[in-house]
């Protein structure tokens, strides 16, 4: 009796996790399902039919009409620079403010700390006149340097709780051999802090990828426009028309974040999670 | 020793850096949006000084309360539904699924990495009514229900942008308090099912005082973001019908670049900085007073 009450028990559960598959699995489904569509099939038949015919070209008209080969490269261009400069200084600021010793040292952390509090809102403004003035709003640069600052308050926080792991003697000892605290970061703190790196480099890789306020402002005009601002401003323009483009233009979007999930998923996870207990 | 760990170079070389970067571009324009708050006008237009102006306006101005009053709705429903159904899931990872619930975590978690401007897009072909009905209408009507005009009004509107946002987050709070059930150690559970507890008694009396830690960590790190709701907003409904989902974070925006009056976007921007400051202070203030009772 008992496997069979347990079965029984079971049940709810196995429904709860029927039902979370579901909805977490078949709203993509669907959407790749209408991504294949033609415009009369959409008209006639419910959205939950297969399409009458795989209508592949909408891949590629979705791909041309949303300009994703431009707002991809631009998304890119943004992404990898302001990255690299982040884990750079982040880390390095880290290291200074965990393992160095100098006076003040907790006020400047504490400084760094206030800047999650802050909303994109409150800088923007600001950012966008001096930009204007310098006159570098016709390029990608502002999107770059504002990604590096907003993103170097959690990544320095990160980098100073990692550094606060490892014991100062290591660092210290390397000093012996005559080298400076400097050279010591470079070739002990960096290699030492590559998983927390990656860490880090996942966490705001989401965060830049996929921000919409800073990029609607600096990359407005069309050849700036990043993947977000690019697919939004397709979905106004032709995406009462061009059902089928439109979804398929999503899916694009997402098959990239998915093919780099398959790959990570197991870090992106650990990742993201770890950047909110940090934070 | 000390002395090696006060390299002054290194300590230069290292931090200025980001200190630069940071301040220039973080703290700067910050006291910078602090003086906007007194002047008129735009970088196009030119600025006028306006005096206290922009706090009479932002007192006065019913559409501030309506944001606002639609900021505090949405942050305080989002939070709820993550952090309490992020700890349903959390639980059903831990105490039902346990080892092999790798999948499901991953796969639940995979919207939390999506683009929102996908997501918003998605949602609203799931929610659409014209010119066919979308997927959640046809349930509707196949249910024998009427079919629903979802992004047409303020409140049914306000409905799918909870019930997207709360689809799209609720993975990563599963995650993030599951990781917190996994520190309570094993024997305290078991010891406890020794003596006779389980279920909800076990629920109640060790599983959820020994997450309190998680839970505030997952309710501070929730509140800090839908506080600052904006993408998702933006992209599913742009703030519509009329003004009626305009959370504060959009009609500073608004004002400031279609209407181009930055004195008074960089005023209501003020506001919502002012109101994230007195949210954490006060989650922080509560959450020790907690602790130490």
């Amino acid at each position: 009796m008992s496997t069979i009450t347990r079965g029984l028990r079971r049940i709810p559960a196995l429904l709860t996790i029927a039902f979370l598959i579901l909805i977490t699995a078949y709203p993509l489904f669907w959407m790749f399902i209408n991504s294949l569509k033609s415009n009369s099939d959409f008209l006639n038949n419910p959205s939950y039919a297969l399409p009458e015919v795989w209508t592949w070209e909408n891949y590629v008209t979705g791909w041309e009409t949303a300009n994703l080969s431009t707002t991809i490269v631009n998304s890119i261009i943004v992404t990898f620079p302001a990255l690299i400069l982040l884990v750079l200084f982040g880390t390095a600021a880290g290291y200074a403010l965990e393992v160095l010793v100098f006076k003040g040292r907790g006020t400047i952390l504490l400084l760094f700390l206030a800047g999650i509090m802050i909303p994109g809102q409150m800088i923007v403004l600001p950012l966008f006149t001096a930009s204007f003035n310098i006159g570098i709003t016709g390029s990608l640069l502002p999107l770059i340097l504002i990604y590096t600052a907003t993103g170097l308050p959690l990544t320095v926080f990160m980098m100073a709780t990692y550094f606060r792991a490892i014991p100062r003697e290591i660092f210290e000892a390397s000093t012996i051999d005559g080298a400076s605290m400097t050279r010591a970061f470079f070739s002990i703190g960096m290699p030492m802090m590559r998983n927390a790196i990656l860490t880090v480099a996942i966490v705001q890789f989401f965060q830049i990828w996929n921000d919409l306020l800073f990029a609607l402002i600096f990359a407005g005009q069309r050849k700036l426009n990043t993947i977000q601002v690019g697919l939004l401003n397709f979905s106004g323009e032709y995406g009462s028309i061009n059902y089928g483009p439109l979804f398929a233009a999503i899916c694009i979007t997402v098959g990239g974040i998915l093919v780099l999930y398959l790959v990570l998923n197991q870090q992106i996870i650990k990742g993201l999670a770890a950047g909110a207990v940090k934070g | 020793m000390k002395s090696v760990l006060g390299d002054r170079k290194a300590i230069v070389l290292l931090l200025t850096p980001a200190l630069l970067v940071y301040t220039l571009i973080m703290l700067v324009p910050v006291l910078w949006s602090l003086g906007l708050t007194f002047f008129e006008g735009s970088p196009l237009g030119g600025f006028e000084f306006a005096g206290f102006d922009n706090f009479i306006r932002l007192f006065s101005d019913s559409a501030v309360w309506e944001a606002l009053w639609f900021t505090i709705r949405y942050a305080i429903l989002v939070t709820l539904f993550q952090v309490v159904l992020g700890y349903g899931l959390a639980l059903l990872y831990n105490f039902v699924l346990r080892k092999s619930s790798v999948l499901v975590r991953t796969l639940v978690f995979f919207p939390v990495v999506l683009p929102t401007v996908a997501v918003s897009l998605l949602y609203q072909k799931i929610f659409q009514s014209a010119p066919t009905d979308g997927l959640v209408n046809e349930l509707l009507v196949n249910v024998g229900l009427g079919s629903v005009d979802w992004l047409g009004a303020g409140t049914t509107a306000f409905v799918v942008i909870v019930i997207m946002d709360v689809w799209r987050s609720i993975g990563f709070y599963g995650i993030l308090i599951f990781s917190g059930l996994l520190d309570i150690p094993d024997e305290i559970i078991e010891s406890s099912r020794l003596d006779g507890a389980s279920g909800f008694r076990l629920f109640r009396h060790i599983v959820l005082p020994m997450s309190l830690p998680i839970v505030f960590a997952s309710f501070i790190f929730s509140i800090n973001g839908t506080i600052k709701v904006f993408d998702s907003v933006f992209a599913l409904t742009g703030g519509g019908p009329g003004d009626s989902t305009t959370p504060l974070t959009l009609y500073m925006y608004r004002t400031a670049f279609q209407y181009s009056d930055y004195g008074y976007g960089s005023t209501i921007a003020l506001l919502l900085t002012m109101i994230c400051l007195v949210v954490t202070l006060f989650i922080f203030r509560s959450s020790r007073r907690d602790i130490t009772s």
